[in-house]
């Protein structure tokens, strides 16, 4: 593997072992699946507008998802509410997020030929493929995809009579989950002993740039919980298919008493949002490593309080462990243990202010270049700050209560997780876009892009919160049946224009993406003048990734504007000079 | 990558492998515990007399497999211990199912009207132990043959070194099991 070798066309683009190339593949997947999923959100938003009305944007859907009037059928409302959830949550911001930047980025940036198995690394994405495949013909069986919510909770998601939903659907939902869970844990299992085993010389855990620290941290929380997920889903799968009880007991349904007993649906809360709180970071953290790599080569300047961004890493991945139960206040659990809950998820705060005093300390007094990464690397900062603060409200027992279900958490955890994942994801691809194709993308389509995704996504995202605060619960098909919201039906509307122009906006990020990739304008081996190990490679894709022998490391990632010095960076690999003092 | 950190790779590999399958049986004892304390009509029941015979025979092929080493560095042949490895492996899965059968003559079904969560949950542990064997049964099937072509040596026997981390991890899984179904 240490050389670059003749490859052919299916070992080059289709059964690649190389980690560019499958770092591509999972970035290609997972922006398909963002417009898939960004659609979606276009139609129900549509919906919620214009209740029971017909939409030239429903002409995407199959007719029997309409009902006579034209409008969409609330069951479809549903199941695309679900597959809105499942498909962001894990397709786009974990594996689209992770799977991309963890792949490219890792052998690149620690000094290695690729990953330790670049077999399992490519099962990894091949599973990946196999479950978005299973997933998107769920929307063509007959009675649609899995429509009780992306948490699937039980009963709806055990009985398969229980709504249309819960059929096949269902079924498809978790043999696709359970395939993704499959290639995360293969693609996690190789980032870790990756980065433990292939460094090259020099480069100690004290020199890894940010980038890898947050990925690292990622695939241990992925490995260790996303088996929670599994054991979750395969209970369900026997409730489901083999009549067992976990999750079910003393049910009637169409007037038919189920045998089921003894089972209880908050046993798989627990167990999901065991999964699940970890897995907010899980998206998070890679977004956050990216900020910081982005944030620090644009403001000319070592990025501030290194070795605390990787404490408060280490921590924020702790706590994430021990906070599951803030989602289940409303449960009927013990207030003593609400409390301790609200303790555990309150302290996240002060690693979380770690990171935003020192990504702020970074940009203070820096030579900023407003590029349109470093706008989105900022564009992540505003957002965690934002989300952060409504999610102190959320993760305070006696406060949560009232604003449960409401669009209140609605807005509260797509500024938090997904507004800061995928401005995180957006800033990664316009950075490294020019050492994954060669080319640079358009730097004006990428500022219209990133003001109109900022606006628009506060325009959805931030009235949101009134409606949450008004009372609004989540998931309604239609308000119209509670005339005590009907005053809240222009937010709404205005909720729906924004997320559409937001859509819309899109188109650009998509047209310059494409475009660059073949008519970009060519790269320079280093255009942005950055310090870490994937800019001394070749501008040309090579499997092995340096033509000669691997490059030694002398220096941490963060020499920028360090007095004394001729540039105003200095490549990792730059010896340290005669009494020159490693940072 | 040279052969040394090739092989320290692999051994890595499948630690954080280990790492991750306890992850997925602490959560199903996690979850047997919270059902216990929820449910009201939990039904008790003695684990069958099979499984004290399946949790010695696991336990004498985990130790068995402590001779390999001494054996290579003495040039000898470990094909019969590595055979009687993989016998007891199959005795084992087999008193398994025998002890499925001594639950359903109890009463104690996996599913069905007359079944209860307890019930399941022993099942379904005991199952998916049973599923990370065949794993191992399958190494040992590899580790058979190579070893009856004598592809083995001191300085290269890395597939039955993997084989046999993994065989004593489900050996201790087992006996965490077992334990904690005998007085949990």
């Amino acid at each position: 593997m240490s050389e670059h070798h003749k490859e052919s066309f299916i070992t080059k683009y289709v059964f690649t072992m190389d980690h560019k190339m499958i770092a591509k593949q999972f970035l290609i997947t997972g922006m398909f699946m963002g417009v898939v999923g960004m659609l979606m959100s276009a139609i129900f938003r549509v919906q919620l507008a214009n209740p029971g009305e017909s939409s030239i944007l429903y002409s995407l859907l199959p007719g029997a998802w309409l009902n006579d009037a034209g409008g969409l059928n609330p069951d479809k409302y549903l199941a695309l509410v679900t597959m809105h959830g499942t498909i962001l949550v894990f397709w786009v911001l974990t594996a689209g997020l992770s799977g991309t930047f963890a792949n490219f980025l890792i052998p690149l940036q620690i000094g290695a030929r690729d990953m330790a198995s670049g077999f399992l690394n490519m099962l990894s994405y091949w599973f990946f493929f196999i479950a978005t495949v299973v997933l998107l013909s769920s929307l063509f069986v007959e009675t649609g995809p899995a429509s009780g919510g992306w948490t699937i909770y039980p009963p709806l998601s055990a009985l398969p009579q229980a709504i249309p939903g819960s059929g096949t659907g269902m079924t498809l939902w978790l043999i696709s989950i359970t395939l993704f869970v499959v290639g995360s844990l293969l693609g996690g299992l190789n980032y870790i002993v990756t980065i433990l085993n292939l460094r090259t010389i020099g480069m100690t855990m004290q020199r890894l740039p940010l980038t890898i620290w947050a990925l690292l941290i990622t695939a241990i929380l992925g490995v260790l919980s996303f088996p929670v997920l599994l054991s979750c889903g395969l209970l369900l799968i026997f409730d489901r298919s083999f009549g067992t009880s976990f999750y079910l007991s003393d049910i009637i349904i169409n007037g038919e008493a189920l045998h089921n007993e003894g089972g209880s649906p908050i046993l798989f809360e627990h167990l999901f949002w065991f999964l699940g709180h970890p897995e907010v970071y899980i998206i998070l953290l890679p977004a956050l490593g990216i900020v910081s790599e982005v944030i620090a080569v644009n403001s000319r300047k070592p990025i501030f309080g290194y070795k605390a961004m990787v404490g408060a890493l280490l921590l924020i991945a702790f706590l994430s462990f021990i906070v599951w139960g803030h989602h289940m206040f409303m449960t009927g659990m013990n207030p003593f243990l609400g409390s301790v809950f609200t303790f555990t998820t309150l302290l996240i705060a002060i690693p979380s202010a770690v990171k935003v005093f020192n990504y702020l300390a970074t940009l203070w007094r820096g030579n900023i270049r407003f590029t349109p990464a470093m706008l989105f690397a900022i564009g992540t900062v505003s957002a965690f700050i934002t989300g952060g603060l409504t999610g102190i409200i959320l993760g305070d027992s006696a406060l949560d209560i009232n604003v449960h279900d409401t669009y209140f958490v609605v807005g509260h955890f797509h500024i938090v997780m997904g507004l800061s994942a995928i401005y995180g994801m957006f800033a990664g691809v316009y950075h490294w876009f020019p050492k994954m194709y060669g080319r640079m993308m358009n730097k004006n389509l990428g500022y219209i892009h990133f003001w109109g995704t900022f606006i628009c996504a506060y325009g959805v995202f931030f009235p949101m919160h009134f409606l949450g605060l008004a009372g609004l619960p989540r998931r309604y098909y239609s308000n119209s049946a509670f005339p005590m919201f009907d005053g809240l039906s222009d937010i709404n509307e205005l909720i729906t224009f924004f997320a559409l122009a937001g859509a819309i906006v899109q188109v650009f990020f998509l047209f310059n993406f494409f475009y660059s990739i073949f008519k970009g304008t060519k790269s320079s081996q280093n255009p942005w003048k950055s310090n870490t190990l994937e800019w001394t490679t070749p501008v040309e894709r090579i499997h092995g990734n340096w033509p000669g022998e691997l490059p030694v490391v002398t220096r941490w990632a963060y020499d920028y504007s360090k007095p004394g010095a001729e540039e105003d960076f200095i490549l990792q690999t730059e010896p340290l000079k005669e009494g020159e003092i490693e940072h | 990558m040279d052969i040394a950190l090739k092989n320290t790779v692999k051994k890595q590999l499948l630690w954080v492998a280990l790492v991750s399958i306890s992850m997925f049986f602490a959560s199903m004892l996690s979850a047997f515990i919270v059902e216990k304390g929820d449910v009201d009509n939990w039904k008790n029941f003695s684990l069958p007399t099979y499984f004290v015979l399946s949790t010695g025979i696991i336990i004498l092929s985990s130790l068995l497999l402590f001779f390999i080493k001494p054996a290579l560095k003495k040039g000898k042949s470990i094909f019969g211990l590595v055979f009687i490895v993989l016998i007891l492996g199959l005795l084992f899965s087999f008193f398994q199912i025998k002890g499925w059968e001594q639950l359903t003559n109890q009463g104690i079904y996996l599913t069905g009207i007359g079944s209860n969560v307890a019930g399941s949950f022993l099942y379904i542990l005991t199952l998916t132990h049973l599923l990370h064997l065949v794993g191992g049964l399958v190494g040992l099937c590899i580790s058979t043959i190579k070893s009856k072509q004598n592809l083995y040596s001191i300085n290269n026997y890395l597939g039955l070194e993997l084989t046999s981390i993994y065989w004593h991890f489900l050996t201790i899984l087992w006996i965490i099991l077992f334990t904690f179904l005998k007085f949990y």
